[in-house]
């Protein structure tokens, strides 16, 4: 028996590398993605374009625009002189905000009235527009801060203290850039599953498995080796990656990372090769994977709380094996965790992995034409 | 082989070949009803899942409230969270209870009113409040804690006009953001799902057709025929136009009358991007199926370069501005960037010509390369 598996195991591994074309697929994207996502995918704002209209001759508008100017998250497009420029450096995309300073901001901070900061922000990407805000209340607070002890005035009687865990600067690629592991074993694994029996059925070779004295246990077994190994070498060499290109913390033990990944591909098999297994044509194989692809990256909490969505979707993505991998990967990398504290994003992904893989199986036969 | 072709003068294309070669492709579409449900079924699926389901705006976030020394000001402060939409308060005894549920993320925060908090409150002012965030999604505890600092100041705001002693703040923020006043998430991430599933379809539809015909064979039954490269190409490519249309058009109306996206610019516009849009992605995957030779291999191709480059690289969700240098000009060869500026610019703020005709031109430029690049694998394969 285990001949057999071996044998249709190394017959997989000839169809998916013989080809050129099919190695360089399987190889040279996942290196090259984590590279180029790992520097793209962040929500932290830099260099953002803002210009200013400042009407005010006094010296509190200045101290407070040399904040914006110092700040690494801005960058100054322009200033103007008149409130008809505004509306075409943000509509063409000039600049993501323009400040505003009414010529007696500084009259009105030196009688002690509240001075008026008005910020106009391009709303077309809101998320951006919100983020960049949030720079623009902290460098204000700051201002606030200083004006407030250098004039003498009250402290206010409370202040918050915040420190934030796991990740202390706050750094959104820490977050991210774990994620990119689970993304792209994800991707990989699909890709060298879902289309592995639909191209057999098509080509009639499947016909002729069915028939040898291989059980369809063998079979699966065998389909899914392959899968098993690309997708541990890869994601050993993401994570490899990570730790040594960009530095992000592997603070847990990595005997939980790899039970995580070994039970993560089971499922992510087994749900691959039930696409490929209901497809009769490959072109019905690639849509299935997309269509399974597509919105488990998008209701994984990948880059959207899942927290965020509402309770009915917040159901779906339970079914969702990347769901539980991204908490794994995360509190692994970022939080240390251990084996207990998982065991809750184990199960579910190992009982998916099981219940397709068995799915697989009985459609090997059942869907003979 | 070649000689046999009788050659039309100036290589015109015939309407009667070409109507022959839209009829076949069409009834392998409608025979085989993964294509059918590829540019109808799967836009309809994916908008209303990720249209309900992707949202930034975050509410009811779990925050525990530990008081070390419950009195009349701490009561106050911590009522602030519980009037607050954002939050759901849980209160908690003391910190290694609570430090104890943020490991094991049953919360996303802390609030920790220590025991000298109101009597520093009342006589030396600057009373610590502590604030513990989960900073593991970076971006949700920055949001949580502008929320904190939110209830925070209407709290001090409203402690001090009853103490009698108004605040004075030098200087406050009044902003406005145009396009998206009530700054909905979905109204931006809507139309960049848009770009992305278009994406999908029209490498998804095409990938196929090509290598397909070569696996079976019928490509050099095609090329023994009278029939030309360029009919050959435009019998595939007007089809899976039409089909990636109607499914562009179900998702323009499933945007606009179901998550109520406003659509500010013209219908023409919204249009004839989109076309141009979708005879890009259609050149992609006729290329990527060129280019592969096999159906296995241009499958493969179609899931690797199309989504997670459409996702992650096109500014649907991560800035472009902000990344760096080098991965910026990256993304000019993502097509799916310059219809997510187009769509993102027409639905929120209307016809701005200057972003809506430099993205055309750069979509003109890709799916050009695209179709001389197929044209020369063509002609070298038949050779």
């Amino acid at each position: 028996m285990l001949q057999r598996i071996f044998a249709l195991m190394l017959k997989e591994f000839l169809a998916i590398l013989k080809d050129k074309k099919s190695r360089m697929v399987l190889i040279l994207p996942p290196v090259a993605q984590i590279i180029v996502f790992g520097y793209a995918a962040s929500f932290d704002l830099n260099n953002v374009p803002y210009a200013v209209y400042n009407e005010d001759p006094g010296e509190a508008s200045r101290e407070l625009l040399a904040r914006f100017a110092g700040s690494r998250t801005f960058k100054l497009y322009t200033s103007i002189d008149n409130d008809t420029q505004i509306a075409p450096l943000i509509n063409l995309g000039k600049v993501l905000m323009v400040i505003h300073l009414g010529p007696t901001f500084s009259r009105d901070l030196h009688r002690g009235k509240t001075g008026t900061i008005q910020v106009i922000l391009d709303g077309r990407n809101s998320n951006t527009a919100l983020i960049g805000l949030n720079y623009v209340h902290s460098i204000v607070a700051d201002f606030n801060e200083q004006w407030a002890i250098s004039h003498g005035h009250r402290v206010p009687p409370a202040r918050l203290m915040v420190r934030s865990w796991f990740n202390e600067t706050l750094n959104s690629h820490w977050f991210i850039i774990p994620g990119i592991v689970a993304l792209l074993t994800l991707v990989v694994t699909i890709e060298v599953t879902s289309l592995s029996v639909a191209k057999e059925r098509e080509a009639g070779t499947f016909d002729q498995l069915l028939v040898t004295p291989m059980t369809p246990v063998e079979i699966l077994i065998g389909k899914s080796l392959p899968g098993f190994i690309i997708g541990t070498l890869e994601a050993t060499f993401i994570i490899l990656v990570i730790v040594t290109w960009f530095h992000i913390p592997l603070r847990g033990s990595i005997l939980a990372l790899y039970f995580g990944l070994f039970t993560f591909l089971l499922s992510a098999i087994g749900i691959g090769l039930m696409i490929s297994a209901f497809s009769v044509t490959q072109q019905q194989g690639l849509m299935g994977a997309f269509l399974f692809l597509v919105p488990s990256v998008i209701l994984s909490g990948f880059a959207t709380p899942i927290a965020n969505m509402p309770k009915f979707v917040q159901d779906i993505t339970y079914l969702n094996p990347l769901r539980y991998f991204l908490i794994v990967v995360r509190s692994i990398f970022l939080q240390g965790a251990s084996f207990d504290l998982l065991w809750s994003q184990y199960w579910p992904m190992a009982l998916i992995g099981i219940v397709s893989l068995a799915a697989a199986g009985l459609l090997f036969r059942g869907r003979m034409y | 082989m070649k000689r046999r072709r009788p050659r039309a003068p100036g290589g015109g294309i015939s309407m009667m070949r070409l109507k022959g070669l839209v009829k076949k492709e069409s009834y392998q579409i409608i025979r085989d009803p993964s294509s059918i449900g590829i540019a109808f079924v799967l836009p309809v699926v994916l908008l209303f899942i990720f249209g309900y389901g992707v949202s930034l705006d975050a509410q009811h976030v779990p925050m525990a409230m530990v008081i070390d020394k419950p009195d009349q000001a701490t009561y106050d402060f911590v009522s602030g969270f519980g009037q607050s939409e954002y939050f759901s308060p849980v209160i908690m005894n003391n910190i290694q209870e609570a430090e104890e549920a943020l490991i094991q993320r049953r919360i996303d925060g802390i609030v920790w009113l220590r025991g000298n908090f109101g009597r520093a409150l009342l006589s030396t002012g600057n009373a610590p409040i502590g604030v513990i965030v989960n900073g593991v999604d970076a971006n949700q505890a920055r949001i949580t804690i502008g929320y904190v600092t939110g209830v925070w100041i209407k709290w001090l705001g409203r402690f001090s006009m009853e103490k009698g002693r108004p605040l004075d703040i030098p200087a406050k923020v009044d902003y406005r953001i145009w396009f998206n006043a009530a700054v909905r998430s979905r109204n931006f991430l809507v139309p960049g799902l848009i770009a992305v599933i278009m994406t999908l379809i029209g490498a998804m539809l095409t990938a196929m057709v090509i290598a397909r015909e070569w696996e079976r064979g019928t490509m050099e039954a095609l090329i023994v025929s009278p029939v030309k490269i360029q009919e050959i190409l435009l019998g595939k490519v007007i089809p899976y136009f039409v089909l990636g249309m109607g499914g562009m058009a179900l998702s323009v109306a499933m945007a606009i009358f179901i998550f109520h996206v406003p659509l500010r610019g013209s219908f023409l516009a919204l249009t004839g991007g989109s076309a141009l849009f979708m005879l890009t992605a259609i050149f992609m995957g006729l290329l990527i199926s060129q280019a592969a030779g096999s159906q296995f291999v241009a499958g493969q191709i179609a899931i690797v370069v199309t989504f997670l480059p459409a996702f992650m690289l096109s500014g649907f969700v991560f800035d472009i501005g902000s990344m760096p240098r080098a991965i910026q000009w990256l993304t000019h060869l993502v097509a799916a960037r310059y219809f997510v500026s187009i769509l993102q610019s027409i639905f929120l703020a209307g016809d701005i010509w200057p972003i809506f005709f430099s993205n055309c031109l750069w979509l003109v430029v890709m799916g050009t390369v695209f179709i001389l690049i197929i044209r020369r694998k063509a002609k070298k394969r038949l050779e």
